[in-house]
């Protein structure tokens, strides 16, 4: 398994260097650069700056410049932020995206897995088309719908909620339910499905005839493999909570990653805009090795090849 | 089940046209019992009628601003009210679902033309070829692309604009010829993948080894047997694709980085009104709601197509 892990890592390695350069050159290659927004800015001081920042070299000698760093693990200091490095912006921020990312998927789980083996216990019957109607809606309705309306419902008209913000605990609620419903919609489908298939099997069927009580029979027997195709889907799942929460920090107006990226990327800071997207490009494969490895673990008949 | 078509002049065509027309038939005739898929279809046949021809039926231009006549609710003369800038809301919604429409369509056929062409050679190829090109594509598949949209839109949609302005080129619509190519750049990887593993499954059925054996010709088994075989799948995963890209576009436009005022898709429109919801509901609802309203029956058309032509899945 440590091979396994290992061998996965040493992968990300390549990926996360053409990401980089992909990237550098892109931004590059777009016309525009830092400085030029900033007002009242003379020619003679905007070279200081590109001096300053090493932008008056070759962009290839800046591109081997930043990768030299890079390989140190230095992302280099923001060109918006003075005296930031782009590592302090992003451990900033970045708290309050996988708060915001926890929440939404724990909530997601939970919905998703109850209604899931609830609708599974009885199929095609009342407790099955209800929830299973509900998570229809819940996959069709996208985040820059639902969350807008939440606030209107709960915020505006009921005053349950703050509409916007991110300062108390239950500042929380909306953007966690926003954020997470399409999730919980979609396990609820994949976890109804596996464990119908599950319940189905002959081994189930034994273990009811030789007197295990239902509880036992589900959560015993069934509930694991019943919910593998859920685990496969995780490393999808956080991959796209990841991306909705740029359009729920938007609507809640939370002060995380998501945000500030948008933001780095109108004002060209590039440092910050490379930075980040390594920051989420190495996310992702950190989390499709983490849920690859538990799927493995879970499940004896899959070997680490 | 269906009437057989008259019988043609040759003797031994006959069986070979109507087994290949029963294909589809049969699939229409699944499709049509689906009521879910055919409801969905009628709603987005319904949905495109309005919104490719109703401006043209309405008293009122999408751009048209009348500042005295601001956040009217729905009534009389403007149906579903007006916006912020005192702009019909009715046509501006019909002529933003036109936008998102097209964008929806136009992508998904680029990303169809990239992900059935990578497919279809990876698959081809095989060998190292396919193993390269494939792993090129898990690689992909990771990647936060979502965050390259963006940053596409952010970098070059100024560009466009400023290169358009320069040239007195400006049309309505520059935005959206980034937007095809950003999206359709994204979403071609499952599509890839779709018509590889078909491509490679066909090469080893037997009907094609049979169709070798009688010495068909390269192009025949192409066109006869593999393209039909492959198009299945690939218009069930086109149908599906066409809300994803839909909501990627809404996605972006939400964001402000897609479809530029005075122009409107169904995405800035959502935007607006969920900007100015406190006073003026009607702005967010009804986008909103025809929005979700179609992407959910491109979706039930999507699954009912599957069903319908992808045999071997549903019966499993």
């Amino acid at each position: 398994m440590l091979r396994y892990i290992a061998k996965r890592l040493l992968q990300t390695i390549p990926v996360l260097i053409v990401i980089a350069t992909a990237t550098f050159f892109m931004l590059r290659l777009a016309p525009g650069g830092p400085f030029d927004a900033e007002k009242n800015v003379t020619p003679e001081i905007k070279k200081a700056l590109e001096k300053h920042y090493g932008m008056d070299k070759p962009l290839f000698q800046q591109y081997l410049d930043y990768m030299g760093k890079l390989l140190h693990g230095d992302l280099g200091p923001s060109f918006k932020y003075p005296n930031r490095t782009v590592i302090e912006l992003i451990s900033d921020c970045f708290p309050v995206s996988l708060e915001l990312g926890c929440y939404a998927l724990a909530f997601a789980l939970f919905i998703g897995l109850t209604a899931g083996i609830i609708a599974a216990i009885k199929p095609n019957t009342l407790t099955d088309y209800i929830p299973m109607s509900l998570s229809m809606a819940g996959i069709c309705l996208p985040t820059f719908i639902l969350g807008p309306l939440l606030v209107l419902v709960f915020g505006l008209t009921l005053h349950w909620f703050n509409a916007s913000g991110w300062d108390f605990p239950r500042d929380r609620v909306l953007p966690a339910i926003t954020l997470g419903s399409f999730y919980a919609a979609y396990i609820a489908r994949l976890s109804r499905a596996g464990m119908i298939e599950v319940l189905n099997q002959d081994y189930i069927r034994t273990a009811r005839a030789k007197g295990a009580t239902w509880p036992r029979v589900l959560f015993r027997h069934a509930l694991k493999p019943g919910l593998q195709p859920v685990i496969s889907f995780l490393g999808p799942a956080a991959a796209g909570i990841l991306t909705g929460s740029f359009v729920v920090e938007t609507i809640f107006q939370i002060p995380g990653l998501a945000r500030f990226f948008i933001t780095a990327a109108f004002n060209r800071d590039y440092t910050l805009v490379i930075g980040t997207v390594l920051f989420y490009a190495a996310l992702i494969c950190a989390f499709n090795l983490l849920v690859d490895v538990v799927q493995v673990l879970m499940n004896p008949r899959l070997r680490f090849d | 089940m269906t009437a057989l078509p008259p019988a043609p002049a040759i003797e031994t065509v006959p069986t070979e046209t109507s087994e290949s027309s029963s294909l589809w038939r049969d699939a229409w005739h699944r499709l049509s019992k689906n009521h879910l898929a055919v409801g969905g279809l009628l709603i987005v046949i319904l949905v495109g009628f309005l919104c490719f021809l109703g401006p043209f039926f309405c008293h009122y231009s999408y751009e048209e601003q009348n500042l005295k006549l601001r956040v009217l609710p729905p009534g009389k003369a403007h149906w579903l009210g007006t916006d912020s800038l005192g702009r019909d809301l009715l046509v501006r919604v019909l002529y933003g679902g036109r936008v998102s429409l097209t964008v929806g369509l136009v992508a998904t056929a680029v990303s169809l033309v990239i992900g059935v062409l990578y497919g279809a050679i990876a698959g081809y190829l095989g060998g190292k070829v396919d193993v390269f090109m494939m792993r090129l594509v898990d690689i992909l598949y990771a990647l936060p692309f979502v965050v390259f949209v963006i940053l596409i839109m952010v970098f070059f949609g100024d560009t466009l604009r400023h290169f358009l302005i320069r040239h007195h080129a400006t049309f309505a619509g520059s935005d959206l010829i980034l937007l095809f190519g950003a999206i359709g750049a994204v979403e071609w990887l499952t599509m890839a993948r779709i018509v590889r593993g078909q491509v490679i499954s066909l090469k080893r059925q037997e009907f094609i080894e049979a169709a070798i054996a009688l010495g068909l010709r390269k192009r025949a088994i192409i066109l006869r047997h593999m393209v039909p075989n492959v198009l299945g799948p690939v218009i069930v995963y086109s149908t599906l694709t066409v809300p994803g890209v839909m909501l990627l576009e809404a996605f972006l436009s939400f964001l402000g980085l897609g479809v530029q005022p005075p122009m409107s898709s169904w995405g800035s429109l959502i935007k607006d009104g969920a900007d100015n919801m406190e006073d003026a509901s009607w702005l967010l609802i009804f986008p909103g709601f025809l929005f979700a309203i179609t992407l959910f029956s491109l979706n039930f058309l999507g699954d009912g197509l599957r069903d319908a032509l992808d045999v071997r899945s549903s019966k499993d």
